[in-house]
């Protein structure tokens, strides 16, 4: 049997996930009409005789139960839980923190996801391949723009053994343009690897402390000196490559991060044209009666939409929304409770939630084309914010115009707003 | 009685409406500008009519031909070969403004205001000197030529250019009514009236003030001919709000909303206030429209807002499009659906498809 993690990361991380993160953890963010996470475990549940997801995090343990309980219901077949780490490990710390957990049951195979993206999340193929090729570990990697590879953490590939031959964290200068996704398969056998690696730093740590009682402290106290730290990238990663036991596999469907606030709509983009893809009943049918649907759109069945409406391409509207006569709404994420009202504009946003967009109101971020996790555009030689975003419960009165701006929680819009960060 | 309107060249500052009509013939409140001049002009007891041009395009003979024969009157072009100024044009149609004893009217073709062309008459007739200036008062002088009078009468004692020190705020609306003899101390070269002309009248106290009552705006540029519209919306909606479209009406929001009658308005919009909306028009559903004006054969697609513009001949506005920022759309102009236009100046048969968000002119 299988098993997977999926690394949640905590309340602090997800900073330039504000202000969006400041209601709601990143994980359960929903692109495509679903928590980002829920996207993660849908595919892992289509993974051959996977009985077990482990969720590990910093966040209370609250935060994930309800979500938690909900999944368990949707997947009976597998097993939910959610682990906390108390201080922070390092991005493969806490996965070896937890080893007697995870290892409980004896699984073969343990799958390890970021939560941060969006993905195809080819799972089979990789296992598969993994398998095959018979190696401690599999990263899947993407092809990336050579120009942004710097940005990524970059994977030497033999095309030929399926080979990661070097492993490099967000290289200053050009490796490869093959970046690594987040997401892995490692074997059962890769504890006692990071065993060796947790035993080997100890002892350089036990040496370097000597040589502190002999010669003074160092001032080179940081983080990575720490005993119990074990970096998933620097640490494992790199290591298993240059012992030859790393495989690379080449995700052939999309990818993205999603870091910024702004990405969460290209990703909630790339999940609609999934569904679309996948032709299920989960998005809204073409209705002659009207709204007027265009390309891939969710709307949430407790979501109110005018008949007049223009809804799409790549929308997503969740529950309780109300969308007035007249609206027009397109690459934007409409969240709970949103009141979008007669004649409003809502292009490439998100409206967060128990906001409210006056008659004639409109808020307009700029389209997001690079396939990189870029969260600004530069227009006429200025930085501008490229989505537009109204975090939850912001008043937009009639016939304001919001343009690239960033709108903090709670403030109430009069005037036009352009290219602004709004406290 | 004569007049002579003062209409000059191209109209370059009102471009691009100019650019495909003369500035005389551009719709203010849905009537020509030189039309709004002419009926007042006809009102007062003028039946000759000459017009001070630099070019004279074939479609303004044309219309102006019309009008003649409307109003019974005797419109004639005076056509400068080189530019004379403010003065020279009177030299120039000497023939026509001499030809008898009774005064004319000297007027600048961009002023619009509540022509007092008959109190004027009879004022100037009354004081019997050689000239009477139209006068406004505006807030802030200091960018204007003031007038000053001697002591509690209209007779004009000096001019001060851009006063530094407040001597007054009474300014030269560009509207007069002279005796034929002014025409002694004109000659045929490019002369400027305000500071040649005037001054020299002044010291011999042959020149008297009238003040002009309600607004005044000179409307060479579209900020202003969009201040100006308003301005004269306001006045219309005291003097005679029947040709206004009634408050009764749903879509009606603050009021001071011309409308043509083949206009034809959708369902739910918000129109006003001071809006002018041309014969021809179409406004779709949902509509939002504030201090623009919509000319001849104009379309505004449903959801759009429009406000602080104008939109020119047949051009479109998509669905969901925004426009502000004193945006003029020349002739044929087409924006598309969901667009936003700041402050463009767009040249006829232009389509515009993506954002225009600095202000600018769309060649």
């Amino acid at each position: 049997m299988n098993k997977a993690v999926i690394l949640v990361g905590g309340p602090s991380r997800a900073t330039r996930f504000r202000p969006l993160s400041m209601h709601l953890p990143q994980p359960l963010f929903p692109v495509g009409g679903k928590p980002i996470i829920w996207h993660q475990i849908k595919a892992l549940s289509a993974v051959k005789d996977l009985r077990e997801i482990i969720l590990i995090g910093f966040f209370e343990d609250f935060v994930f139960r309800s979500f938690l309980d909900r999944c368990q219901e949707e997947f009976p077949e597998i097993a939910f839980k959610y682990l906390r780490e108390y201080s922070q490990l390092g991005t493969a710390g806490g996965f070896f923190h937890f080893r007697d957990q995870i290892m409980r049951g004896n699984p073969k195979n343990i799958f390890m996801l970021y939560t941060d993206i969006c993905c195809s999340f080819p799972l089979n193929d990789l296992l598969s391949q993994h398998e095959r090729h018979g190696r401690l570990g599999t990263i899947m990697v993407t092809k990336v723009e050579r120009s942004s590879a710097r940005l990524y953490g970059c994977v030497v590939v033999d095309y030929e053994t399926k080979l990661a031959a070097h492993y490099v964290e967000k290289p200053e200068t050009y490796v490869s343009d093959m970046a690594s996704t987040g997401v892995f398969v490692f074997h059962q056998d890769i504890f006692r690897y990071m065993a060796q690696i947790m035993d080997r730093r100890a002892n350089e740590f036990e040496h370097q402390r000597a040589n502190e009682r002999a010669y003074g402290r160092s001032d080179d106290n940081d983080d990575a000196n720490d005993a119990n730290r074990l970096r998933l990238e620097q640490d494992v990663l790199r290591q298993l490559a240059a012992d030859k036991k790393l495989s690379a596999f080449l995700c052939t469907g999309f990818w993205r991060q999603i870091k910024s606030a702004a990405s969460a709509v290209p990703a909630n983009a790339l999940y609609l044209q999934k569904a679309l893809k996948e032709n299920t009943s989960f998005l809204a049918a073409p209705n002659p009666e009207g709204p007027e649907i265009v390309g891939a759109v969710y709307i949430h069945p407790s979501a109110q939409v005018h008949p007049t409406a223009r809804i799409g391409p790549n929308v997503s509207i969740h529950a309780r929304a109300i969308v007035g006569p007249g609206v027009r709404i397109n690459d934007s994420i409409v969240l709970d409770n949103v009141h979008i009202k007669d004649n409003a504009a809502v292009l490439h946003s998100i409206a967060g939630w128990d906001s409210r967009i006056g008659c004639w109101g409109r808020v307009e971020g700029s389209p997001v084309t690079s396939s990189d996790d870029i969260d600004e555009v530069t227009h006429a030689g200025v930085k501008v914010n490229s989505i537009c975003i109204l975090g939850e419960d912001v008043q937009v009165k009639d016939e304001v115009f919001i343009r690239n701006s960033i709108v903090l929680p709670h403030k109430d819009l009069a005037s036009n707003k352009h290219n602004e960060v709004i406290m | 009685m004569k007049a002579l309107i003062l209409v000059g060249g191209f109209g370059t500052r009102l471009r691009p409406l100019t650019l495909s009509v003369p500035k005389p013939l551009v719709d203010f409140a849905n009537k020509p500008m030189i039309l709004h001049q002419i009926e007042a002009l006809v009102k007062a007891g003028v039946t000759d009519i000459v017009l001070a041009v630099n070019y004279k395009p074939e479609v303004m003979v044309a219309v102006l031909k019309k009008y003649e024969e409307k109003f019974g009157i005797s419109i004639t072009f005076s056509v400068e070969s080189v530019p004379l100024g403010t003065a020279g044009p009177l030299a120039l149609a000497r023939e026509i403004l001499g030809k008898d004893d009774s005064p004319f009217f000297v007027l600048n073709a961009d002023v619009t205001c509540e022509y007092p062309f008959e109190k004027m008459r009879d004022f100037h007739l009354a004081h019997g000197c050689e000239g009477t200036i139209l006068a406004t008062t505006v807030d802030e002088p200091s960018k204007y030529g003031v007038i000053v009078v001697h002591d509690e009468t209209t007779i004009i004692d000096r001019f001060v250019e851009k006063p530094v020190e407040y001597v007054g705020n009474r300014i030269n609306a560009g509207i007069y009514i002279f005796s034929p003899s002014i025409l002694d101390r004109i000659e045929l070269r490019p002369t400027s009236i305000e500071k040649e002309i005037f001054p020299q009248m002044a010291g011999d106290k042959q020149l008297h003030t009238f003040d002009l009552e309600g607004f005044w705006m000179d409307v060479g540029q579209p900020k202003d001919f969009l201040t100006g519209t308003s301005l004269y919306l306001s006045s219309l909606a005291k003097r005679s709000p029947e040709l206004l479209a009634p408050p009764t009406e749903e879509y009606i929001n603050g009021g001071n909303v011309l409308v043509h009658p083949t206009a034809k308005i959708g369902k739910g919009c918000k129109i006003g206030p001071n809006v002018t909306i041309g014969p021809n028009t179409i406004i779709g559903d949902g509509v939002c429209l504030q201090r623009c004006v919509l000319m001849d054969g104009t379309h505004i697609k449903d959801h759009a807002w429009v406000k602080n513009s104008i939109i020119g001949w047949h051009s479109s506005v998509g669905r969901w499009a925004r426009l502000d920022g004193v945006t003029v759309l020349g002739d044929d102009v087409h924006v598309a659906d969901e667009v936003y236009v700041n402050g463009a100046s767009v040249l006829p048969h232009k389509s515009i498809s993506s954002n225009v968000c600095e202000p600018g002119i769309v060649m």
